[in-house]
């Protein structure tokens, strides 16, 4: 009876653990946002590399990514490689030290070629590279339907004053000048933050920009106040936006344009960044992108700080150092790869090497340019910001002035978590 | 003599080392953590809890609960009693409390997201997609955007969410017990002279309060927790904040363990009067 028992429980240890061992590790963890389209596109992007290298890419996406990586950097079981969703968190886990310096295994003389210097900087914590910079987008854009825009006789506007002289004129027609949609689920609110973002800087030098970015000056600076006010000149106005400030606060952001190619056109003007297309085309899958629609830069307001580019990215860093994941993350800094991925979506890559004959069509390489030649570039200020304001009293803040609160008191309580958070 | 002594702790050991680990150490370890700052490194005392009590927007989520609290139970409650009771006398019973009852066969998410659409809002002049806005547009009136509404509209229609789901639960209960009330007991009043309304009054709605009692206390335990139908349907702007999203945010977005611990403690001394009731009521019973 005994014998029999030693001999079941060998056979089950052999069966069950050990077999699995002599299997060697050729496999890379990633962990990311992308689901749907977006997932294919990348799924598509990895297949060169693992034809070559011979390594399996495991990808997960999930759109709770902030969260799901938290827990698994706590305990102990990072993905190998994963899509940050901010620099701000990057920073975060680069100090507690989960993340590989990419300059032990990666040529970053290279890296500073092909990227330009905010990419780098970005992507580093105290002068080390951890991150690169995959999938950009660019946020400075309105927008708009030209052959609407044609038929009224509507001409582009390059100022601020003119915007507004457009906006009257066309609501003077009877029809709402501008769609916006605020609604985003968990993160409703976010839309505006990019408004209020191109706002200040076009109303202040980059180094006030990157003051706010940092709190160095507070949320209830004369400046940013000005920034919200001129926000809510067009998005708190019931002539100005479709619906008014209701529809503004109900309607999902990736609908929002949709009112731009109604017959007869709804509205006139949407304020968004690139990834905006492959929404548009969603929904209105006939639409021939330039002829149908397109974008014009976000105007200037105060003439001498002109039109810097406000963007966003997606980046890349690394958590377990395996010589498999070092591959795959050396071939996603390479042109060849972000050619792979922007030809499919739309999206813009932040790698300069990348050939603009890669992008699928003159929209996206339009704004790949704008981009790439823009003097002032900065990244999206909420992403940059501790998550408590960034992803929290920013976005909250935003929805309570277009309900109508009083700009002060909105400010003031973003004021509070900005100076708790920033303590931390 | 010794062993016969041992032996019931030892049946009960496998199930108190479960209890212990999954839900006595947490709590302990959650309590300990709530006087530490947000990465758990450093003492702070009672400011997390100076915080949750004191902070504009914990008051809000305080007094979102409070309301959840008496509008859910009550309606739930009620409308169970109702339900129960008038179903009773019906041939198409089966049929009726199956329909109020199905609700509960979905999750609160998928609830929600039905109720989004439900609520949703289009500017006047264009067609509806949204039921309630729709049944509005026949009549000519303009259309509310329900949630949005504060204070109080946008609460109440993420209560009517709740409400909505667990009814059915309230009425099954309600109806067990009231089917297991002596028929004799009915007859004889009648037979006595009393009309419906006096025999409900009299007869019924005292041998049912104590499942009523049992059926509120769990509701109201149930009903601190919220947070599914708010995180799907507003997340909590526009005045509809939660205990529980609150503690959910802080947690996993703003990442600070401490005060989320605090939050976590908070609700658990919310609950815990509730619950000592409920032990209490149990105990006389016996």
């Amino acid at each position: 009876m005994l014998r029999k028992c030693i001999v079941f429980f060998i056979l089950g240890l052999l069966m069950s653990g050990v077999g699995g061992v002599s299997f060697a590790k050729s496999t890379v963890t990633v962990l990311g946002v992308w689901g749907g389209a977006e997932r294919d596109a990348f799924i598509k992007t990895l297949e060169p590399f693992e034809a070559a290298a011979g390594v399996r890419v495991d990808f997960t996406g999930t759109r709770d990514l902030p969260a799901v990586l938290t827990t698994r950097v706590a305990a102990g079981n990072p993905p190998d490689i994963s899509v940050l969703p901010n620099p701000g968190q990057m920073q975060e886990f680069a100090k507690i030290g989960v993340l590989v310096d990419l300059g032990k295994f990666m040529d970053v003389s290279k890296l500073k070629n092909e990227y330009a210097e905010t990419w780098i900087n970005l992507g580093s914590y105290r002068g080390n590279l951890y991150a690169i910079f995959f999938s950009a987008d660019l946020k400075s854009l309105v927008w708009y339907n030209p052959e609407a825009f044609a038929d009224a006789g509507y001409e582009i506007p390059e100022t601020w004053s003119e915007l507004i002289a457009l906006s009257d004129k066309i609501a003077a027609a009877g029809v709402a000048p501008w769609s916006i949609g605020l609604e985003s689920g968990a993160a409703s609110g976010w839309p505006g933050t990019d408004w209020i973002e191109d706002i200040m800087l076009r109303i202040a030098p980059p180094e006030v920009y990157d003051k706010w970015v940092n709190h160095e000056i507070p949320w209830t600076h004369p400046t940013v106040k000005r920034a919200w006010q001129l926000f809510g000149q067009i998005a708190r106005s019931e002539k100005y936006v479709y619906g008014g400030p209701s529809t503004e606060l109900t309607l999902n952001f990736g609908e929002a344009p949709n009112v731009l190619f109604t017959m007869p056109p709804r509205a006139y003007m949407h304020k968004q960044a690139t990834f905006i297309k492959s929404f548009i085309l969603k929904y209105n899958p006939d639409l021939v992108p330039v002829k149908d629609f397109d974008f014009f830069p976000f105007p200037s307001i105060d003439p001498e700080y002109g039109t810097p580019a406000l963007g966003a990215a997606d980046m890349f860093a690394m958590f377990n150092d395996t010589p498999e994941a070092r591959a795959l993350m050396r071939y996603l800094a390479t042109a060849g790869a972000q050619e792979i991925w922007v030809a499919q979506l739309g999206k813009l890559s932040a790698n300069r090497r990348v050939n603009p004959n890669a992008y699928p069509d003159d929209l996206t390489r339009k704004a790949a340019t704008i981009l790439a030649g823009s003097e002032t570039f900065r990244f999206d200020a909420s992403d940059l910001m501790p998550a408590a304001v960034g992803s929290g009293s920013f976005w909250s803040g935003v929805l309570d002035y277009v309900g109508g609160e009083d700009l002060d008191s909105v400010l003031e309580r973003i004021e509070e978590t900005a100076v708790e958070a920033y303590k931390g | 003599m010794r062993t016969k002594k041992i032996i019931p702790w030892l049946y009960l050991s496998p199930a108190l080392a479960v209890l212990g680990f999954f839900l006595i150490y947490p709590s302990c370890h959650t309590f300990y953590l709530s006087f530490f700052d947000r990465t758990s490194t450093k003492f702070v005392g009672l400011s997390n809890y100076i915080y949750v009590f004191s902070n504009r927007v914990m008051i809000t989520a305080f007094r979102n609960n409070a309301l959840w609290v008496a509008v859910f139970t009550a309606l739930t409650v009620f409308l169970g009693l109702v339900f129960a009771v008038l179903f009773d006398r019906v041939r198409y019973e089966v049929v009726v409390k199956s329909i109020v009852f199905m609700p509960m066969a979905i999750s609160f998410v998928s609830a929600s997201v039905i109720w989004k659409f439900v609520y949703a809002y289009k500017p006047a002049g264009v067609a509806q997609i949204g039921i309630l806005n729709a049944f509005l547009a026949r009549f000519g009136i303009s259309p509310v955007a329900w949630l949005i509404q504060r204070p109080w509209i946008n609460n109440l229609c993420l209560v009517v969410v709740g409400v909505w789901v667990w009814t059915g639960f309230c009425m099954v209960v309600f109806s067990a017990s009231y089917k297991s009330i002596p028929k004799q007991l009915l007859e004889a009043a009648r037979v006595d002279g009393a009309g419906e309304w006096r025999i409900f009054w009299s007869v019924i709605f005292p041998l049912l309060i104590p499942t009523l009692s049992v059926l509120a206390t769990t509701m109201i335990v149930f009903v601190l927790k919220v947070f599914d139908i708010v995180y799907v349907m507003t997340n909590g702007n526009f005045g509809t904040e939660v205990i529980a999203n609150r503690m959910y945010k802080e947690m996993f977005q703003f990442r600070n363990f401490g005060r989320s611990s605090a939050i976590a403690v908070a609700l658990l001394l919310l609950v815990t009067p509730v619950m000592l009731l409920n032990l209490r009521r149990i105990r006389e019973e016996r």
